[in-house]
C-alpha cells in the first residue's frame, strides 16, 4: 500500500497531467495537423502550436504534474509510482467526452475499464 | 489504402515512438532522482533538491526523452482524440514495469503483472475503435465540446 502523502500527490499529479494534457489537445485540435509527417512540416507545425494560448495554458498544469512525479518516485518504487498514475485514464476519457466533444463507444469505455482493472491489481501488487 | 486504416496506421506510429520516449525519459528520470535522494517536504529541502536536479546529466537527458515525448504526443493528437491516443499509449506501462524490473531490480509480484496483462487487453479495444470523432481545425470545428 501507499503512504497517504504520496496518495494525496498521486491525486495534485493525475488533475493538473489531464488537465494539461486536455488543454494541450484543445489547442493541437485548433492548431491543425501538420501537412507531411517531414522535417520542415513538421517544424512549421511546432511553430503554430507554440503560437497557441491553449498549450501555454496547458505547460503550467504539466509543470506542476512534473515536479509531483519527481517528488513520488524518491518516495515510491517506479513500478508502483508509473502504473498508479494511470488513474488518468478515466479522468482523460471523461474530459475528453465532456469537454472536447468526443464520441467515445462502448467498446472504447470496456478498453478504458479494463486499463484500469489493470491498475488496480497493480497498485495492490 | 482506405482513410480510416491510414489514420489508425500513423497514430499507433505516433503512439509508439511516444511510448518509446516516455519510458526513456522515465527510466533515466527515476535514475537521476536515486542519484539525488529523497526530497523533504521542506522549503530547504525542495531548495536542495531543485538545486541537485538541475545540475544532474542524467536528469537533463531525461527531459530531452521526455519533450520527445511531448512533441509526439502533440502531433498526435492533432489528428486523432485524445481519448484514443492516451489509452493505446498504455501499453508502455507493461514494457516499463518489464523494464524496471530488468534495470533498476525492483521486484514484480504475479498479481502486478496479471495488472499488466489487463491494461494491455485494455488497450488492444481502445486501439479497434475509431482514432478519431472530432474535426481538426482545417475543417468545421466539433460539437459537443464545452471548450470554446
Amino acid at each position: 500500500m501507499i503512504h497517504a502523502r504520496s496518495a494525496i500527490l498521486l491525486g495534485v499529479l493525475i488533475f493538473s497531467s489531464t488537465g494539461g494534457e486536455i488543454s494541450i489537445t484543445h489547442g493541437m485540435k485548433k492548431v491543425g495537423e501538420p501537412e507531411r509527417l517531414r522535417p520542415r512540416a513538421l517544424l512549421a507545425f511546432l511553430w503554430r502550436a507554440l503560437q497557441s494560448g491553449w498549450f501555454w495554458a496547458g505547460v503550467p498544469l504539466l509543470a506542476i504534474s512534473f515536479y509531483s512525479l519527481l517528488v513520488l518516485l524518491s518516495w515510491e518504487p517506479a513500478s508502483l509510482v508509473i502504473p498508479a498514475s494511470a488513474f488518468n485514464y478515466v479522468v482523460g476519457t471523461l474530459g475528453a467526452k465532456y469537454l472536447l466533444g468526443e464520441q467515445v463507444s462502448a467498446g472504447r469505455w470496456a478498453g478504458v475499464l479494463l486499463v484500469c482493472a489493470g491498475v488496480l491489481l497493480v497498485t495492490a501488487g | 489504402m482506405p482513410h480510416e486504416r491510414k489514420l489508425r496506421i500513423k497514430t499507433l506510429a505516433m503512439v509508439f515512438l511516444l511510448v518509446l520516449c516516455a519510458n526513456a525519459g522515465d527510466l533515466l528520470l527515476k535514475h537521476g532522482m536515486t542519484q539525488v535522494g529523497a526530497v523533504e517536504l521542506s522549503a530547504a529541502g525542495l531548495a536542495h533538491a531543485f538545486v541537485q536536479t538541475v545540475v544532474n546529466p542524467t536528469i537533463w537527458l531525461a527531459i530531452l526523452f521526455l519533450s520527445g515525448f511531448m512533441f509526439s504526443y502533440m502531433t498526435a493528437v492533432s489528428w486523432a482524440d485524445y481519448s484514443y491516443v492516451m489509452p493505446a499509449g498504455a501499453f508502455g506501462y507493461a514494457a516499463f514495469t518489464f523494464f524496471a524490473m530488468i534495470f533498476l531490480g525492483e521486484h514484480v509480484s504475479p498479481r502486478r503483472w496479471a495488472g499488466v496483462a489487463l491494461i494491455c487487453f485494455g488497450v488492444l479495444l481502445v486501439g479497434q475503435t475509431k482514432p478519431r470523432t472530432t474535426e481538426s481545425a482545417a475543417q468545421p470545428q466539433p460539437a459537443g465540446g464545452a471548450l470554446p
